[in-house]
Formats: structure tokens, C-alpha cells, sequence
């Protein structure tokens, strides 16, 4: 059916050019929409979205890197407006919005402070989600409240020993001789925002002796005994997102704990990742976009050689050049979005917008700092936090080398 | 009590806004278009109205394009109850002039009797003013602009003026009351808010339909933007500065 579409489109379309009439004109198909073309709702998340990350957040972002730390009004005002239960619907408190408003809104705020980004990429793309897509009756009731209101999440699948290769996880979650709880030991690392996180998502594996088909995925409360968070990575960007290990020592958690079913846990792993990715996309593309947004004025208003540096043949064409690359990062994003939200299967294009998304920002940041000049490398202009922020883009959620290897396999069984 | 809201789309205020090439008006092509901030303030406190018992029903109502109707939905979703929106192609920065509005929302309050009626005290792009006192000259009802303060147990206004804030007392509802900057800060319009919004009716009416002519008393001529500011002159002395300031200046 997709072959045929175009060529019917292209007849149509002669066959309206030929024929002036209005009447004639609104007798074939309504004109499809442009990938960019957002509904009113999504065009209004925006909007609030961005008013409120200029009014709330903006004036702290520069605070926050510093001292590494989110400040809890902010995360408050982040719940209060709905933008940590996009998905979730209506009756449990959530914003009923759809998947391409939630990825917007990431990049809204991308364009401020990515760390926030990543914590409400987090929350609504991958723990939302997830609990909606395979939590029982029970753990919706008990979870999606609270998510949409209050509770900060944390996603725990890495470990010292397992980033890529997830399923070679160590932690274990074994189950007890009745059925009716699970003991977890083990470690988790680089896990983001668990110092803010009231609810862990944690994979763990239930049976070691069926390898990967024992992995389980836990819905845990932060405040189980066991538990601790350990100190903050010190990293070179996100600073305010908290990135910490986590141990688990001896955990009891209730069978109700458990996401859906047994052993199904790295299905669950893989298929909301996939999804998660289209997620990161829009943060990278907020990243690249906020970069750009707040380098191009400096062009107009530095002076050399009596013109403004804007006007230098070569600055116009790094501007073009990157301008055309954040487009490209932007209809990808969101044509990856609505194809997800169409059923349609999306794995190859969601790996293809975080690969090349991340990419783009680090190119995109980079560059903002050389048009600002010396100021540039300075902390006095928020390109330098832009590009410490964004290297991080081509590592979690998937590295780049793991995106291509997903691509190059989906295309290998495309050409069997 | 039913509250009237007059809401305005306009270029948003952080815009840098050029003149078009024709020097007939500002170029609002691709130019991002906002409710006016002090419409948001109007709403804000119709909102609160209703959150305190004080209101039953908020209204809002926009004269403009077919694009108002999205300024009327971030109204919805700030939390007013329904929308009216009068359609017209004019330009709302210059062709529709305050006394062409005003004529529009006193044929809506004819209707509609609301008990208070809040606009903002101007638009970012006109910035005339006029139309909120207009309006209560037209309904015949007391005004109360650049309010900064409303009380409606005591039925008094705090004015923000250039020497200060006086009080004024109303005698009675209905009346029309213009939002000042003071007035309150307006909120954000939450997410499950935006959604909610969108089961809120709008109706859709044109000035024909009410009776009101829209032409204009005014025609704008040109439009330019004002001289650009020139460098600055050092002075040597004191004597020499209010010498400039006498003689060339003209302020002392």
C-alpha cells in the first residue's frame, strides 16, 4: 500500500493543477500534513513548556551545574504542571497527552538544562510507560498517582560489569520457596537521578540459571530497607542530574512488585529502550537547538574588521550547514514519534534519530563555542555547558556503536 | 457572579518586531503571537474569582482572526469556562480600532449580562488603552482602570497611577476593570488543563452577526521606527553640562 501512495498522490495532484475549480479541488483526498505540522495541543504544550522553562528554570540553570544539585522547587513546579505524567491518563492524575507532546516537552526543556531533560525523558518515556504498557491492574493503581504527582523515578538496568551487554547482569532477585517475595542482591551503576527518586524500575534476574531469561523487572520503592544510593558520580556534564551507584543488600520486595511477567524482563528492557530512544533524540535535538538559538544573536552584535562575524561568507555557511543538519534531527524525531504513535514499527528509525541526534548536538555545541570566540570557552556563555552536557548523548540509552549495529541489522534482514 | 474576559492575540512581547517593507505596518509574518500579557493578568484574576466561590462562570472572548480561537483555548486552559470568539480578518494590530472592540463587547455583555467584566489595561501592540473605558461607556456601567487591587466585598480599586496608588470606590456591579501589571501573576496552563480545554465550547460569531461596523475612524499613514539612539557627548564641567541641558536639551 505504501508503494502505491505516492504515485496516486503524484496523479492527483497533476490532475488538481489542471482542473481550477474549487469544487473539483475538494473532491480528492485532504491534504496530508507536514511531519512538523502539530496538533493545537501539542502546539500548546510547547508554548507552556517553553514560558515556563524561561520563567522557572532558566534563572537557576547556571546555580545548578555548579553545585550539582536540582533545586526542589523546580521539581515541585515540574510535577505541579503536569510535565512528569504526560502519558499517563486523566484518572490517575496524569496529562492524557500523547507520546509526540511528551517528546516536545523534553526538548523544551533541553534547550535550557538538559539535565532536567533527561529527568523527564526518564520518567514519562521509559518508567511511565513501561508500568502503563505491563504493570497489573495493581501496580498502575499503586504507581501512576504518584508518578504523575510527586514520585521521581529512576531507570536500573546498568551495572559495573554490564552497559551494553545489559543481559550479562549480576544482580539477583531469587525468588522465595512460597513465590510470595524475591531477595535482591547486587549493584547498580550509573543509575540517573536516583538521589531525587522515589521509585526504582530494576531489573534483576530471577532465575541465573536460564541466563537472560530469567530477568526480571521489579517495581521497587525507594524506601525499602536494603537499598542505598551511594555518592554522586562527578561528571563532566548533566552535574545537576544525580548519577549514582546502588546497592542492594538482601532486599525483600513483594511479588506484587513484579513488572508484568517473570522472566520477561530483557523484552521489557529492549522494547522500551527502543522507544526511550526517540526520547533522547528530542533532548539532543533540544540540546542543538538551544546551542544554536543562543550563539546566533552574538553573530549579529560582535563587530570585526568593522562587520558583524555573521556576515563572514565562512560563518554563513557553518551556520547553514548546521541549521540544515537540525532540521534533519528534528523532522527525523518527530516522523519517528508519529510512526510509533501510528502502530507503525519504528525500532530502525528511533535507533537512526538517537545515533544521529547525538551526533548533530555534539557537532552543533561544539561549533557555538568557536563562534563565540574566547567568551566562548568561558563560563560567562552557556555554549561550554551545551557541550559538556551533550557528549553523554552518544553513550546512554545505547551507544552509537550498538545504534549502528541495530540500524545495519534491521537493514541486513530487509535485504535477506 | 458570570465574569467577561477580553483576550487579545498579539506579536509575543519577547519578539524584536521590524517594520514591514511597505512601512504601512510591523511585519507579523512567521513572528510568534502570544495573549497579550496583560490579558493573561485579566483571565489570572477572573480564574482566582471562580477558584474563590466570588464567580460561577468565566467567559473569554477574543476579536481576531481564526487564529484567535488559540488564544481563547490558553484561556480555557488557565481555567475559564467558555469562549466567544468574534471573527474578523482586520488587522487587530491597526485596522480594528478600541472604539470597533469596544462596539463588539458591549453587543456580547448585551447578551451575555455579565457581572464584572475584566480586560487588560492595553495591548502590547496598540497600546491605545482605550478600550476597557470605552466599553463601560458604551454599557453605561463605572470603570475601574490600571486596577492593581480589586476588592469585592468593599467594592474598592487600588489604581496604579504615575503619582501613586490611589483608591477608588465602585458603586455597584456591573462594571469594567482594567488589569495592571500589579494586579496578580499569572499562572501556568498545566498540561491536563491544555487537554481539559479542549472539551470547553468556543462559539464562533462575526461582527455582522452582532450589528457593529468595523470601519475605523483612524488610517495609518506610516509606520517607522523611532531614530536610532545617538552617541553619547562627555562634558568637562558641571556648568557646562546644565548649559547643554538649558540651551541644547531644552529640559531644564
Amino acid at each position: 500500500l505504501a508503494r502505491y501512495a505516492p504515485r496516486a498522490f503524484r496523479a492527483a495532484a497533476t490532475v488538481r493543477r489542471s482542473l481550477s475549480a474549487l469544487a473539483e479541488e475538494e473532491a480528492f483526498a485532504p491534504l496530508r500534513p507536514a511531519v512538523t505540522m502539530f496538533s493545537e495541543e501539542e502546539v500548546a504544550v510547547r508554548d507552556m513548556v517553553s514560558s515556563w522553562c524561561k520563567a522557572e528554570l532558566q534563572p537557576h540553570v547556571r546555580e545548578m551545574d555548579r553545585e550539582g544539585e536540582m533545586k526542589p522547587e523546580i521539581l515541585q513546579s515540574l510535577f505541579a504542571n503536569g510535565l512528569m505524567g504526560m502519558e499517563i491518563p486523566e484518572e490517575y492524575g496524569g496529562s492524557g497527552m500523547n507520546f509526540t507532546s511528551a517528546c516536545i516537552a523534553v526538548e523544551e526543556v533541553a534547550a535550557v538544562d538538559p539535565s532536567f531533560a533527561i529527568l523527564v525523558d526518564i520518567q514519562n518515556t521509559l518508567t511511565n510507560n513501561a508500568i502503563r504498557f505491563w504493570g497489573s491492574q495493581e501496580l498502575q493503581d499503586k504507581w501512576l498517582p504518584r508518578l504523575a504527582t510527586d514520585t521521581a523515578s529512576s531507570f536500573c538496568l546498568s551495572e559495573a560489569g554490564s552497559g551494553t551487554d545489559a543481559f550479562a547482569m549480576k544482580t539477583t532477585a531469587i525468588p522465595s520457596a512460597d513465590g510470595s517475595y524475591y531477595t535482591m542482591n547486587g549493584s547498580k551503576l550509573w543509575i540517573s537521578n536516583s538521589k531525587e527518586a522515589g521509585v526504582f524500575l530494576i531489573f534483576a534476574n530471577a532465575a541465573p540459571e536460564k541466563g537472560y531469561k530469567g530477568i526480571t523487572a521489579f517495581v521497587v520503592d525507594a524506601n525499602t530497607p536494603g537499598i542505598t544510593v551511594g555518592p554522586k558520580e562527578r561528571k563532566m556534564g548533566l552535574k545537576a542530574s544525580s548519577t549514582c551507584p546502588l546497592t542492594f543488600e538482601d532486599v525483600k520486595i513483594d511479588a506484587s512488585c513484579v513488572l508484568g511477567e517473570v522472566g520477561m524482563g530483557y523484552k521489557y528492557a529492549i522494547e522500551i529502550l527502543n522507544e526511550g530512544r526517540i526520547g533522547i533524540a528530542a533532548q539532543q535535538l533540544g540540546i542543538a537547538k538551544g546551542a544554536f538559538n543562543a550563539t546566533m544573536p552574538y553573530l549579529r552584535e560582535r563587530k570585526q574588521f568593522g562587520q558583524a562575524i555573521g556576515d563572514f561568507q565562512g560563518m554563513q555557511h557553518q551556520v547553514a550547514q548546521l541549521a540544515t543538519e537540525i532540521h534533519a534531527v528534528e523532522t527525523m524525531t518527530y516522523n519517528a514519534a508519529r510512526m510509533k504513535e501510528n502502530g507503525l514499527p519504528f525500532v530502525k528509525e528511533a535507533s537512526m534519530c538517537k545515533l544521529y541526534s547525538s551526533q548533530v548536538a555534539e557537532r552543533v555545541a561544539s561549533k557555538c563555542i568557536e563562534w563565540y570566540g574566547g567568551v566562548g570557552f568561558t563560563e560567562d556563555i552557556i555554549a561550554e555547558k551545551f557541550y559538556r552536557d551533550c557528549k553523554v548523548g552518544s553513550i546512554y540509552e545505547g551507544t552509537s556503536n550498538i545504534q549502528l549495529q541495530t540500524i545495519a541489522k534491521i537493514i541486513a534482514n530487509e535485504w535477506e | 457572579m458570570r465574569v467577561l474576559v477580553g483576550v487579545k492575540r498579539v506579536v509575543d512581547y519577547a519578539v524584536k518586531v521590524r517594520v514591514a517593507a511597505d512601512k504601512k505596518a510591523v511585519d507579523l509574518s512567521n513572528v510568534k503571537m502570544s495573549m497579550n500579557p496583560f490579558c493573561e493578568i485579566a483571565v489570572e484574576e477572573a480564574v482566582r474569582l471562580k477558584e474563590s466561590k466570588a464567580a460561577t462562570e468565566v467567559v473569554a472572548v477574543s476579536v481576531g482572526p481564526k487564529q484567535a480561537q488559540e488564544t481563547i483555548r490558553t484561556a480555557l486552559a488557565m481555567g475559564a469556562d467558555r469562549g466567544i470568539h468574534v471573527q474578523t480578518d482586520l488587522r487587530t494590530d491597526q485596522e480594528l480600532d478600541s472604539k470597533a472592540v469596544a462596539s463588539i463587547l458591549s453587543k456580547i455583555c448585551a447578551d451575555e449580562s455579565p457581572d464584572c467584566v475584566i480586560l487588560g489595561k492595553q495591548s502590547i501592540d496598540g497600546d491605545f488603552g482605550c478600550t476597557g473605558s470605552m466599553l463601560a461607556s458604551l454599557m453605561s456601567v463605572p470603570q475601574c482602570t490600571f486596577a492593581a487591587n480589586i476588592d469585592f466585598e468593599k467594592k474598592t480599586v487600588e489604581r496604579e497611577t504615575d503619582a501613586g496608588t490611589e483608591v477608588v470606590a465602585f458603586p455597584s456591579l456591573p462594571a469594567v476593570f482594567t488589569a495592571d501589571l500589579r494586579l496578580n501573576e499569572p499562572r501556568y496552563a498545566t498540561l491536563p488543563n491544555i487537554m481539559k480545554a479542549k472539551k470547553k465550547k468556543i462559539a464562533t460569531l462575526s461582527a455582522s452577526d452582532l450589528g457593529v461596523d468595523l470601519s475605523s475612524g483612524n488610517e495609518v499613514l506610516e509606520v517607522f521606527e523611532p531614530p536610532d539612539r545617538e552617541a553619547g557627548v562627555f562634558v568637562e564641567t558641571v556648568d557646562e553640562l546644565v548649559g547643554k541641558l538649558k540651551d541644547e536639551a531644552g529640559v531644564i
